[in-house]
């Protein structure tokens, strides 16, 4: 299964499940990504961590940690 | 007539605040928690009170900011609630409207930023968003004023409307059924136009709503078919079906000109700002011009022209020697010499009252500079990215990004690196930045490390930055075992972060947010800097002298009730190796400010003025204690509490007595068991000498790197009672 932590900069994805459970799952789904969303990847932090990606329009930016529990297609 | 105004953050809900209430503004604190509270009557209404909530992207139970902005909307029920949204950014921002569609409160929207929607050439059709949303749509531009009288009058005319038009917006068929079941159960306990969002919040398992409820119906059955039905958790579902329900109406409401190809100004902006390989050396630069100027150049000139000039030796204008300005303290001083006022009441005046004073003074020029400098960063959208390049670094110990900045500033001056910590949005983050701040030696404490390495170790080149090194040292190892105990381990820290589009800020919104945070350290950090400025003067020059209590002299201390303190407490630091009482009396008057540490000792060996080093002293001190102790004395004073006036800002902070008292216990104890380790260990070493001491040093050590070490699992519930916020109103 891919995540979201493994897709190189530059590309666009679509997210197809979230994993996890409780306030770090809500946040990332207030925050837009629900299923079905598209998401960009636009950089990685200079230390490697965290990344930024584009979803619905504006810039958002999410630790490799989280982004683990965002499955992609 | 109350309205609540409430945004995503970043939506220039701030801007719009002052645009409406222009200076007629309250700011102050929610009851028992350290978000900020704002409100301020309505310019041409005085009988409208205009709520600023904090900025918030949804109303879920897991971040303060939402909690009190929910409690505040369902328990004080608002008149109308003005939604404000950055028109730039319309379907992230939609989601927080379609929940406070759903409490019942008649709202309207304020599309704000058309100015660049329209620049752009998109379109945002007003009619269709209104007709989708169910509330008054009115399009704005707070940053130029355009249409900003116009919402207020709007929102004035739909709160006398007194009834609030429903939600329009729909969920998928099954989940609309399990709602409509709910709402039935909560039966007439429950206002009509409130029933769905508290079927909503039932259906979401959101607990601190049920509690708030007096009598919640069971809907384990609903939460049990739905989760099934759909194969997701009730959250979940209801989360995405509000996207849903946007994205199914974005076309009708937004119309995009192809802009794929084209990047904005912040898109390039941002292209080289946080690029792989230019984002540190820019971020370096940005520091040290931050550093240069509110550090290094002008915040000390200014502080030192109140300290040295205003309330010291007088000054002279432009630096003319003809335009000397004499100092307060000698104003008042001659004032009170010529009307012949006692001894004991110009001091208490003078060295008292004057000196805390400008104690508190003193500090406000240089912290004005910083403050311009971070309401610019914030402003500007680079403060996000300070967050989004250092976070790797600073989240291992419970840290924010943001921390590095108080740090910085904390090198130069630990009130304002305090102070800065204000920038950091995540409770827990901003709490362990300001106990943790203060660490790093300051520019106060120069003069005692300048001491310690002249007098016992022959000036030796390490003494300094193994000091900067104890400070990191101190920061690091707190970070990770604070982060581990219960007082922090109970809130979850996600972070999800926006990264705002980059803008050039208004003049008068940065000046306010300068004064803002200005005045409100004079005004809460004032009284503690002032009250225990007055004590520890009064302690110094009163004193038995051959059995008579009178006020002292300056080289009179060793009668004072300080030096009488400092003999009755000198045994407790006697297992740090410096247990007389000229260090016990130097470290309390290290309090006060901690360069006093070196004059006090001066006074205390018999010289009346001594060098920044007190290098005249510096024989008779090298024969009182060894190097090892002398060591265990500089760690001491580096980490104990902080001067008053750090002091004072970390009590501004933290804003609880519970926590400011906590920062400063643990501060001073961490103080006490690093500086008892040095000593006994370090004699080990030294000299071999192996005592009951040595062995509780070795246990200390233990505990300490048990604490280090023992695992621990990240907290998944926000530690609040929303019960207890309920209660206070």
């Amino acid at each position: 299964m891919k995540t979201l932590k493994q897709v190189p900069c530059g590309q666009t994805v679509k997210v197809t499940k979230l994993t996890g459970e409780g306030p770090v799952k809500r946040r990332i789904m207030d925050m837009g990504i629900t299923k079905g969303v598209e998401i960009f990847v636009r950089k990685v932090a200079p230390l490697g961590d965290p990344i930024e990606i584009t979803v619905r329009g504006y810039e958002l930016s999410v630790r490799k940690a989280d982004a683990e529990m965002i499955q992609v297609e | 007539m109350k309205i609540a105004l409430a945004g995503n953050p970043n939506s220039g809900k701030t801007t719009l605040f002052n645009a409406l209430t222009g200076s007629n503004q309250f700011v102050g604190n929610w009851p028992g928690v350290t978000v900020e509270k704002k409100e301020g009557k309505l310019k041409g209404h005085k009988d409208v009170v205009i709520m600023d909530l904090p900025g918030i992207y949804s109303l879920s139970p897991y971040t303060l900011e939402e909690v009190v902005a929910r409690n505040y909307l369902i328990n004080e029920r608002p008149d109308a609630i003005l939604n404000i949204i950055d028109g730039t950014n319309l379907e992230r921002n939609l989601y927080l409207s379609t929940q406070l569609m759903e409490l019942g409160i008649p709202m309207v929207m304020a599309v704000n930023m058309m100015d660049i929607v329209k620049k752009s050439g998109n379109k945002i059709h007003l009619d269709k968003l209104k007709q989708k949303l169910g509330c008054e749509v009115v399009e704005i531009s707070a940053l130029k004023g355009t249409g900003v009288k116009e919402a207020a009058e709007k929102v004035i005319q739909v709160a006398k409307r007194k009834t609030a038009v429903p939600p329009v917006h729909k969920f998928a068929a099954e989940v609309e059924d399990v709602l409509d079941s709910i709402e039935t159960k909560l039966g007439s306990g429950v206002p009509e136009e409130q029933k769905r969002f508290f079927a909503i919040k039932l259906l979401e398992k959101d607990d601190k709503i049920g509690m708030q409820m007096k009598q919640a119906p069971d809907v384990s059955d609903e939460i049990k078919y739905i989760e099934k039905e759909m194969d997701d958790d009730t959250e979940s579902i209801i989360t995405n079906e509000r996207y849903v329900y946007i994205s199914s109406i974005i076309d009708e409401c937004y119309t995009k000109v192809n802009t794929k190809e084209k990047l904005t100004v912040s898109d390039k902006i941002d292209r080289v700002v946080t690029n792989r390989f230019l984002a540190l050396p820019i971020f370096a630069a940005v520091m040290v011009i931050v550093y240069y100027v509110s550090v290094t150049t002008v915040g000390t000139w200014a502080t030192d022209w109140v300290n040295d000039g205003v309330f010291g030796d007088g000054w002279h204008l432009f630096g003319i020697e003809s335009l000397y300005i004499p100092s307060i303290p000698e104003l008042i001083g001659n004032g009170l010499a010529a009307i012949g006022c006692a001894d004991w009441l110009s001091g208490l005046i003078l060295d008292g009252i004057v000196a805390g004073v400008g104690a508190v003074l003193g500090f406000v020029p240089q912290m004005l500079v910083l403050f311009i400098f971070l309401a610019f960063l914030e402003s500007c959208g680079y403060m996000a990215r300070v967050a989004f390049i250092m976070d790797r670094i600073f989240r291992k110990f419970g840290l924010s990004g943001k921390s590095f900045i108080p740090m910085l500033i904390g090198t130069g001056c630990g009130v304002p690196g305090v102070m800065a910590s204000r920038t950091i949005e995540n409770d827990r983050d901003r709490k362990m930045t300001v106990m943790t701040t203060t660490f790093i030696p300051c520019g106060a404490k120069m003069p005692i490390i300048a001491l310690i390495a002249g007098a016992l170790f022959g000036g030796a080149w390490w003494v300094a930055p193994s000091a900067y090194f104890v400070g990191i040292a101190a920061i690091i190892c707190s970070g990770i075992i604070l982060k581990k105990t219960k007082m922090f381990a109970g809130d979850p820290a996600p972070f999800v972060m926006e990264l705002p589009a980059y803008h050039w800020p208004t003049v008068g919104n940065v000046l306010r947010s300068m004064w803002e945070r200005g005045w409100s350290f004079i005004k809460k950090a004032g009284t503690i800097i002032l009250l225990s400025t007055i004590v520890v003067w009064f302690t110094t020059y009163f004193g038995w002298v051959d059995g008579q209590f009178r006020m002292l002299e300056d080289m009179e201390l060793d009668h004072s009730i300080l030096a009488t303190i400092g003999n009755a407490i000198a045994w407790i630091f006697a297992p740090l190796g410096w247990g007389n009482w000229r260090a016990a009396v130097a470290a309390i008057t290290g309090l006060v400010a901690k360069e006093n540490v070196v004059g006090t000792f001066g006074i205390l060996y018999g010289f009346a003025e001594v060098a920044e080093d007190g290098a005249e002293y510096w024989g008779a001190l090298a024969g009182s204690m060894t190097a090892v102790a002398a060591y265990s004395f500089l760690t001491f004073n580096l980490l104990c509490a902080p001067c008053f006036a750090a002091m004072g800002a970390i009590k501004r902070e933290m804003n609880s007595a519970k926590w400011f008292w906590f920062a400063i216990g643990y501060q001073t104890l961490l103080a006490y068991v690093v500086s008892l380790c040095v000593y006994q260990i370090g004699t080990l070493i030294t000299t071999g000498a192996f005592g009951v001491g040595t062995v509780v040093a070795f246990l200390l050590v233990i505990v300490f790197i048990y604490l280090l070490v023992r695992p621990y699992k990240e907290s998944n519930t926000l530690n609040i009672s929303a019960k207890a916020m309920a209660r206070v109103k």
